[in-house]
């Protein structure tokens, strides 16, 4: 994109649910059922090791996943710690590791498919 | 779209509008922009429905722009419109008619803080004392420059000499209406139709013999946003908010846009050239732009106003391929002259937007 | 024997001429329509265990059949009066007059005109509807948009003419929620294979089983929540709809197309309400239904002394609650006239 004018058209930063790649939010609805469960009560979130010391919000990464904005989610996955609180605070039962790992499993796969 | 839906929130929409004897304000970019969009006004209003309009040459800004940047204080653009208010008192006239959108919500917004707080009207009739020694009654009546417009469509229709239709299919054109966002937004019933539907220019276009596109974006603001487009760091997301306009009507195919307020026209006619040579993406048909009209170029074309006396040649999206269409004779190598033959010079040829005869 | 007049043949007002009845009282039920059961009419399955709406109106309507009671239908007062004796004077719109020792309004809600949200294009754009016109999709067994095609994915708005200061509704209509949730597996059961979300600020599941069924809903029926109010709504060339919210919980704007909009519709107090509080001079609360005398242990006493008020003329309730209320407006209404030795 040009920018001789000291600028460029920025890009919408909305969800654009249509057009976003649902693969992985299908993929996990199937494997981690429970993950339909959550009502956003950030519960996760508050105790969460992780997201103590970084901008991990496992809350906001599985809400991104099932938009469909899997680029966002896919970078924040890596800084889980996988030390499980979050799913022995959930009050929806969500499995919230399993999630986790489910989410890296796909991507995994997904990449040797690219490769 | 269910068009009696709309006429019911239409019917909730309604405001008075005076008949004659308007107080004429102009603005600052409409006559930069498009400048023989005012002077097509007064003629209109003058010669071809005979109505009385003061044109005053003291009239100033209203520095809509500095208030709406941080940069001129409430105080200050209230002084200054109270002294619009006694130039139309002084001349006799009661009726305000502004040119510009920004200008018609800081009146409208004004006029309202006043109402609301009659010590704030009290400080500001002493301020302007102070400073000019000018006394003012407030507008009895405070009409749009499109809605003078509006009030006197189907007269306009009655002079007409060409329709808002294909001459070659027979097919009515389509037209973009894209209202001032200070135009309604602000006070919804100080618009005709409100703000989600406004109907002042659809109303327009459908008397004129034109059909209006009902496009999802319709709404969305330009993205003119004083403070946006003034800092250059910034212009990409004015740029943005009118490029996602142009992407939602264009699968439309509309045949023209207009505009009520200056700083939409000016923008959405700009931004083409801007987005081509960023992107590559023109809108129009063929390579060309959408052309973009304001209400009172659209006026004059339909009166039988000659394309380059009216200043179409200052727009950058080329208005030749709308001229074709409605039949309208132009002199393709008079574009570029002035009045006296002589000739202006021709813009630069951009790299991907088409522009006739370049 | 003393005599009770009815404003009002909905649930609460049926519910309360049966209870009355028992007592021992005769009462005049008055219900402008040709038949009882009111907005329930309308409906076709209730939340949260499915029966069948009609099969509850069957219910009330048969309680009717009582000596004791006398049916209005298709009647309106064309004033109310109370005498100086404390007795009220109804006449009717056919002429004949009413009279009772007590008064029970039970004028109950109307629904909120969604035309009023104009930027979700309720009349305009044709593939928005309302919860109401739901109902009638599901007593056909079919959903399908203005076009006739199926819907692949379907948007459910919630608090449409609630919690909305733009309307004038301060208030929060409370069934809305748990209707969206109850809505959204009906069409899931009619649409196996369609996306459905439910657009929500709030989801206040207060009664039994609501939240059990919002869990359901979630786990078992594939319904989608977005925490974001819908801001607008415009018609693409398809004439699906093309919506904006925030998605709250991400905290990003989000921007969806949809074959078809549900809205869910609020309630505000009916006409009804509005004239007979008029004419009796019952205040009213701010949100324009019928103040109670206390809101917990005189909710169903008015300002004006024999007046009593049952269901949803005094503010938003579910059938639950307002089957309850009539029955404790009924019992409030027997003590008053065995008081006042009627």
């Amino acid at each position: 994109m040009i920018n001789f004018w000291g600028y460029s058209i920025s890009e919408t930063r909305s969800i654009n649910y249509d057009k976003n790649d649902k693969a992985m939010t299908e993929y996990i609805a199937a494997t981690v059922p429970s993950s339909k469960l959550c009502i956003g009560c950030g519960g996760c979130t508050a105790g969460c090791t992780a997201g103590n010391l970084t901008d991990f919000n496992i809350r906001k990464v599985q809400m991104l996943m099932k938009r469909g904005e899997t680029k966002d989610a896919k970078e924040q996955l890596q800084k889980c710690m996988l030390c499980g609180k979050c799913m022995l605070v959930c009050p929806r039962g969500v499995e919230t590791r399993k999630m986790i790992l489910e989410m890296l499993n796909f991507i995994k796969t997904n990449q040797k498919l690219e490769d | 779209m269910n068009l009696e839906g709309k006429q019911q929130i239409w019917n909730d929409y309604q405001k008075e509008i005076a008949d004659d004897h308007y107080f004429y304000a102009r603005s600052c970019i409409r006559q930069t922009f498009f400048p023989g969009s005012e002077w097509a006004y007064l003629d209109i209003m003058k010669n071809k429905l005979g109505k009385d309009v003061v044109d005053d040459p003291r009239h100033t800004t209203c520095t809509g722009i500095g208030y709406h940047s941080d940069i001129v204080p409430a105080e200050t653009i209230m002084t200054v419109v109270a002294r619009h208010f006694a130039l139309m008192t002084e001349a006799g006239y009661e009726n305000m008619t502004p040119s510009c959108i920004t200008s018609f919500g800081i009146y409208t917004e004004i006029l309202e803080t006043w109402e609301h707080h009659p010590e704030i009207e009290e400080k500001i009739r002493e301020y302007l004392w102070k400073a000019t020694k000018r006394e003012f009654n407030k507008p009895k009546n405070l009409a749009h420059t499109s809605d003078i417009i509006y009030k006197f469509r189907n007269e306009i229709a009655t002079q007409s000499k060409y329709k808002l239709v294909n001459v070659h299919t027979g097919r009515p054109l389509r037209g973009v209406d894209h209202i001032g966002c200070h135009y309604s937004k602000m006070f919804p019933t100080k618009g005709i139709g409100g703000a989600e539907f406004p109907a002042v220019l659809s109303g327009l276009i459908y008397a004129w013999g034109g059909d209006v596109i009902d496009y999802p974006e319709r709404r969305h603001c330009c993205g003119f946003g004083f403070r946006q487009y003034l800092v250059m760091a910034n212009r990409g997301y004015s740029v943005a908010n009118s490029k996602k306009k142009f992407e939602s009507m264009q699968p439309y195919q509309p045949d023209f846009i207009v505009a009520n307020c200056p700083g939409c026209a000016m923008f959405m006619d700009k931004w083409q050239y801007t987005i081509s040579e960023m992107e590559g993406t023109t809108y129009g048909q063929d390579g060309y732009g959408i052309p973009v009209l304001t209400y009172e170029e659209l006026s004059a074309l339909v009166l039988g106003y000659d394309p380059w006396e009216i200043g179409l040649q200052m727009h950058q999206v080329s208005v030749e391929p709308l001229l074709d269409k409605m039949g309208i004779p132009y002199d393709p190598e008079a574009k570029y002259k002035n009045v006296r033959g002589e000739n202006i010079g021709a813009p630069k040829c951009p790299t991907y937007l088409r522009v006739a005869n370049l | 024997m003393a005599k009770v007049i009815i404003i009002g043949g909905g649930p609460a007002g049926c519910e309360a001429a049966h209870q009355l009845a028992n007592q021992g009282i005769e009462v005049e039920l008055v219900e402008k329509s040709n038949e009882t059961g009111g907005n329930l009419n309308n409906w076709y399955q209730l939340f949260p265990d499915r029966k069948y709406a009609k099969d509850l109106n069957a219910i009330l309507k048969g309680h009717l059949e009582h000596p004791n009671i006398r049916l209005h239908l298709g009647m309106e007062p064309k004033k109310i009066e109370k005498s100086k004796t404390g007795k009220f004077n109804v006449p009717l719109t056919d002429g004949s007059l009413l009279e009772g020792d007590s008064l029970l309004v039970a004028t109950g809600f109307k629904i909120f005109d969604a035309r009023r949200k104009e930027e979700y294009g309720y009349g305009i754009y044709e593939n928005v509807i309302t919860s109401v016109e739901l109902e009638n999709m599901f007593y056909n067994h079919a959903i399908t948009t203005a076009g006739g095609n199926t819907p692949k994915r379907v948007g459910i708005i919630h608090c449409v003419g609630s919690r909305d200061e733009k309307v004038c509704n301060y208030h929060c209509s409370k069934l809305c929620c748990i209707t969206g949730v109850k809505q959204a597996i009906e069409i899931r059961e009619l649409l196996p294979e369609a996306e459905i979300f439910c657009f929500y600020m709030d989801m206040r599941m207060f009664g039994p089983g609501y939240e059990e069924m919002y869990r359901e809903a979630q786990e078992k029926y594939n319904i989608k929540f977005i925490r974001g109010r819908l801001s607008e709504a415009a018609e693409n060339m398809q004439k699906q709809l093309q919506i904006k919210v925030e998605d709250t919980l991400v905290g990003k704007p989000l921007r969806m197309t949809l074959d078809m909009m549900i809205l869910l519709v609020g309630m505000e107090s009916s006409e009804g309400t509005r004239q007979t509080a008029g004419e009796l001079g019952l205040n009213l609360a701010p949100n324009g239904f019928i103040q109670p005398q206390d809101p917990h242990y005189r909710n169903n006493f008015t300002n004006v002394e024999g007046v009593f008020v049952a269901g949803c003329g005094s503010a938003p309730m579910n059938l639950t609650d307002t089957l309850a209320d009539a029955r404790s407006a009924a019992s409030c209404i027997t003590a008053y006239v065995k008081n006042h030795k009627i």
